[in-house]
């Protein structure tokens, strides 16, 4: 008990406070020299369409003072936080026990959650308000889950940076698109199978051929940059990713262009549709027509795709490729003189990789019926990445609780009325997600490079199982 | 992420006359002068790329958005000098020099800040930890541009319109404009002063030591973090001078102009190979040559196609470029 209390005697900080002052006045005076300009002065277009300039020292001068209060604290709390005695430190340790525990027990739990989640929204929102809390915030959520366990075995498990992933995403819900769209395979199946059969049948049929078309993309794209690794293979990469798109905007009788493709269907429940006839999924099974039943279904359906994702990535985690995998992520030239054939163990990742953002991509254009190639941009592709990273490479439930965060918050922050109640009735806060998606990039990554879940867990071992924290790992060449 | 089709500004002249049949030495010499001045501006933002990189191995991401912000400061100062003092022939020339000026001052903060904040911390930490940061920051300062001064583009006045005819040939006359003139002679001034700085000076030659081994120059009495910081402020400069003269070329910046810029100032770089001043601007010029070229010759829709093929063949075939060293690969 007296160690206890001397210590807290000697944890009263010694705080430098005039040096803590001139930081602040740094800092506000370096803030003046980059907002001072591009915050305090707004280029404007005036009625006869004459560029002006609208001076706004106002909200400078608030800017300025929230840097100088900003740096003031946390310097303070850097001050102090160095001025605690080492003991204090000590229980850093037990995180990342729980960070083990959440990887572990984490996924059955939330899985658990997604299965009633429908239903929880339905009983306390009701059928109207439901769609929202279904569609926006559950299936947008799952896609991004989908796509970045999907990413996580290129980047996660292989440690290949992939900075084009969405061009798999756009290969998926193009082709399913097409191929759904496409008069002669209309005709073809109306002929054959009868006319009903092709409208509600497309997406069962398209989406394992999207996944497929998307693998051997995977493949195509990934045999030319075998030899590239890090930040090379990561811009080659962003560069594929955009001459996909960029043809898909230019290739206008193959693609729509800009346009788009529109009324793609909608799939049905194994051939019954979601609509207010008489042979429509409602009537079918005796209930009241209302359009949340096709929401409930499109949400059980990513949720089962992404947990196929996650099964398989899991499983083959600890099947041979997966083992080459990790060898391949913590060291290249140590894989290779052991005799693994680093070709096929890079493109199978592309290709499995690809694989499941073709079933992600055919998902989203059914669930949309309309996608162009404004839905691929390259900020898409970064999104799933910081999903990936920020959750911790190789972690399931990492990017679980990433996808949440950076999604569900954003689009939290749609919701957000009572920030119009603040900042006035023009504030539209949906402006300022990419910004502090930006943000939250950086600030995740000067706080924990190392993502939230950052824990490896041996898939082989000799008597017992050890679990070691990612910060001990020796970094390979990716 | 960019308006294709908008800007078509290098080079409409000799578009037009190939639409009209015209294939000659003539509609060919006025390509190559519009592909050089746009490689100029490519390879100023190139050195920026290279010199990062040499120092501290990292692609900083977030570098054709401080092209783009400085663009905007440029453009901030010159609307004020003008709105101020009128639109007259000397007034313009001195609004061009407060901008540029300004715009050096402002952008060299802010690549100096981005280091200092996002990467200094992260220098020795997991590898794709800067990238990762660098490609935040680079979404940070375009939302931060959009949100600030407006998604729409913005134009200023045009000034500095004339040309001189270099000969005419069945009525289609070959120009140079000062514009272009400008352009290059600035470029070729800057890269001759920064080349003597990275070989001659004491600076320099702390900054090659830096890039040799960090370690070991810190120990023989270099500042490695203020080298780093000035080799930032340096690619900033530069970057600068690119966005002046970028927005008195076309006349108009938008807040996403700092993304295909960005990527293919990158392409020059690794072109003329990563590490080396003057292959950064033979890069940039050969980016700038082909896509002019490719856009002349066979479509404008797919220029940005051909430099990005470009980047992907000189990574995957030439790694160290055209002036770079080859990179040893060490256990």
């Amino acid at each position: 008990m007296t160690s206890v209390t001397s210590s807290m005697a000697q944890a009263q900080p010694k705080i430098d406070f005039s040096r803590l002052f001139t930081d602040a006045i740094l800092a506000t005076l370096v803030a003046l020299g980059l907002f001072g300009l591009l915050i305090g002065v707004k280029t404007d277009q005036s009625l006869n369409n004459q560029m002006i300039l609208v001076l706004r020292p106002g909200l400078l001068a608030l800017i300025l003072a929230a840097v100088f209060v900003g740096r003031l604290t946390i310097g303070y709390i850097i001050a102090v936080r160095d001025a605690r005695p080492p003991e204090a430190k000590k229980a850093k340790a037990a995180k990342s026990n729980t960070a083990l525990w959440v990887e572990k027990y984490g996924l059955p739990v939330f899985v658990g959650f997604l299965f009633a989640y429908p239903l929880m929204v339905l009983y306390t929102a009701g059928p109207q308000g439901a769609i929202k809390w279904i569609d926006n915030f559950g299936i947008q959520i799952l896609i991004y889950i989908m796509l970045g366990w999907g990413l996580n075995i290129v980047v996660g498990l292989a440690g290949l940076l992939d900075l084009g992933y969405v061009a798999f995403y756009a290969v998926g819900a193009y082709s399913y698109a097409l191929l759904a769209t496409s008069e002669p395979v209309k005709l073809f199946m109306a002929a054959h199978m009868g006319s009903t059969f092709w409208p509600l049948w497309a997406f069962w049929i398209c989406l394992p051929i999207a996944g497929i078309l998307a693998a051997f993309w995977g493949v195509i794209l990934g045999f030319p940059v075998l030899r590239l690794r890090g930040d090379y293979l990561a811009i080659v990469t962003l560069a594929f990713g955009e001459i996909i798109r960029l043809v898909l905007i230019n290739w206008v009788e193959f693609s729509n262009g800009y346009a788009g493709i529109s009324s793609i269907p909608r799939p049905s429940f194994f051939g019954v549709p979601f609509n207010a006839s008489d042979t429509g999924f409602a009537a079918r099974f005796g209930l009241e027509f209302t359009p949340i039943y096709r929401t409930i279904f499109l949400f059980y359906l990513i949720l089962i795709l992404a947990l196929i994702t996650a099964f398989v990535s899991a499983r083959l985690r600890r099947l041979p490729v997966g083992r080459a995998w990790e060898a391949l992520r913590e060291d290249e030239i140590a894989c290779r003189s052991l005799g693994i054939n680093t070709v096929n163990t890079k493109l199978t990742a592309f290709a499995i990789g690809a694989m499941f953002g073709g079933f992600a991509g055919a998902f989203f254009a059914a669930r949309q019926g309309f996608i162009s190639p404004e839905s691929f941009v390259f900020l898409e592709s970064a999104q799933i990445l910081a999903i990936v990273v920020l959750g911790g490479m190789g972690s399931l439930m990492g990017v679980v609780i990433a996808s949440i965060l950076l999604v569900g918050g954003v689009e939290l922050l749609r919701e957000l009325d009572a920030l119009k109640v603040i900042f006035g009735p023009n504030f539209d806060p949906a402006q300022y997600r990419m910004l502090i998606f930006g943000l939250c990039m950086v600030l995740m990554m000067l706080w924990k490079p190392r993502g939230l879940i950052s824990v490896r867990e041996p898939s082989v071992f000799l008597k017992e199982k050890k679990s070691v924290s990612s910060d001990h790992v020796k970094e390979g060449h990716g | 992420m960019h308006k294709a089709g908008t800007r078509q500004g290098f080079g409409d002249s000799a578009k037009l006359a190939l639409r009209e049949g015209r294939e000659g030495m003539d509609v060919f010499v006025q390509q190559v002068i519009n592909g050089l001045s746009l490689g100029a501006v490519y390879g100023l933002i190139a050195i920026g790329y290279t010199m990062v990189f040499g120092i501290i191995g990292m692609v900083n991401f977030a570098h054709g958005d401080v092209f783009m912000i400085s663009a905007f400061v440029a453009l901030i100062v010159f609307m004020a000098v003008t709105a101020l003092a009128g639109l007259s022939g000397g007034v313009v020339f001195l609004a061009l020099v407060a901008a540029l000026l300004v715009s050096m001052f402002v952008t060299s903060l802010y690549n100096w800040t981005i280091e200092r904040v996002a990467y200094r911390k992260l220098r020795g930490s997991f590898r794709l930890a800067p990238l990762i940061s660098a490609i935040g920051m680079s979404i940070l300062l375009m939302n931060f541009v959009q949100v600030a001064q407006g998604p729409r583009n913005k134009p200023i006045p045009p000034v500095m319109r004339d040309v001189i005819v270099l000969f005419e040939k069945d009525g289609f006359a070959v120009a140079i404009s000062y514009k272009q003139i400008l352009i290059m002679v600035t470029t070729a001034v800057l890269l001759g002063i920064f080349w003597y700085i990275v070989q001659k000076t004491p600076l320099g030659r702390a900054q090659r030591a830096c890039e040799q081994d960090q370690k070991m120059a810190a120990l023989l009495g270099i500042n490695v973090d203020r080298t780093i910081s000035i080799t930032f402020i340096m690619g900033a400069a530069l970057a600068a001078v690119a966005g002046t003269l970028f927005l008195n070329y076309y006349g108009v910046v938008v807040f996403s102009d700092g993304f295909v810029p960005g990527v293919k100032a990158f392409t020059a770089a690794v072109l003329g190979g990563i590490g080396s001043l003057p292959g950064a601007v033979l890069g940039g010029l050969l980016i700038g040559l082909i896509e002019t070229l490719w856009s002349g010759y066979f479509s404008i829709d797919y220029k940005d196609v051909a430099s990005f093929s470009i980047l992907a063949i000189v990574l995957i075939f030439m790694p160290q470029g055209l002036l770079g060293k080859p990179e040893v690969e060490k256990v």
